[in-house]
């Protein structure tokens, strides 16, 4: 199993430098503490390797891409975290407030319910009967609403995959 | 599941759940260390399946959210990097 100690500086800068440019191009921002966040990069890159997706450093993946959805950064968790407590659970991302020192970055509670009230995909997404025109689509990170036939393959403000979006109209 | 021991003064039991990737692990690890507390320490997430369901199933009775760090100091567990709350479990 990979261990995470064998990134190169130059595997771990690529990721961030895009993780960074990213989140400022829709309105987010890295935690400036960047040793930090380059620590929590090089869990991304490990769990890429293990996984074969960036799921959470600090949260415990399945392996089943299906049941750790939500937990692939950026989580379903981070806005709502940002909003309450000006970071994300595991503080790659943070609030404008505490970019400016203006709030502390420290541990959060976990808002991921338990492993037993998990959600599974596909559950609780009743049929909707409407008259809209189109569907309407919600990304689930970032809210993003699109009305369209399908979610796009992107999401165009968190980057985040199709899978991500669910119907919201 | 063989526990790793790090060395370090008496303070009873000082059992770590966490998870190699994890940065707030981390830091709790390293506070451990700093005040040479001795402690055991589990890297989930480096588990097999039938070891990593046997730790959860024990970091479940501390806490149901099964989140990480979940550090247990004798009877008392604390969830996240809570320097104020370790440092006061163990300051005896």
């Amino acid at each position: 199993m990979n261990n995470g100690k064998n990134w190169t500086e130059e595997d771990v800068d690529r990721l961030y430098s895009k993780l960074k440019r990213e989140a400022e191009a829709a309105g987010y921002y890295l935690n400036p503490d960047e040793a930090f966040t380059k620590d929590l990069v090089r869990g991304l890159l490990t769990n890429e390797a293990r996984y074969g997706y960036q799921a959470c450093p600090c949260r415990l993946a399945s392996g089943i891409r299906s049941e750790d959805l939500d937990i692939i950064c950026p989580c379903d968790y981070r806005d709502q975290d940002l909003t309450d407590y000006n970071t994300c659970y595991c503080a790659l991302y943070v609030s404008q407030s505490a970019l400016r020192g203006e709030t502390p970055i420290s541990p959060i509670p976990e808002r991921r319910p338990a492993p037993d009230k998990r959600i599974q995909v596909g559950q609780g997404a009743a049929r909707m009967q409407s008259s809209l025109a189109y569907p309407v689509w919600r990304c689930k990170v970032c809210g993003y609403l699109c009305a369209r036939e399908e979610p796009p393959e992107i999401c165009p403000i968190c980057k985040v995959k199709k899978e991500r979006f669910e119907r919201f109209m | 599941m063989e526990a790793k021991h790090v060395m370090g003064e008496d303070k009873g039991r000082v059992m770590l759940y966490a998870l190699s990737t994890c940065v707030w692990c981390r830091k709790t690890k390293d506070l451990l260390k700093t005040m040479n507390v001795s402690f055991d320490y589990t890297d989930v997430d480096l588990l097999n399946a039938k070891e990593r369901d046997e730790a959860m199933e024990e970091i479940r009775k501390w806490n149901p959210l099964c989140s990480f760090p979940s550090l247990i100091i004798n009877n008392n567990c604390v969830v996240g990097y809570d320097e104020k709350k370790i440092r006061e479990l163990l300051t005896i």
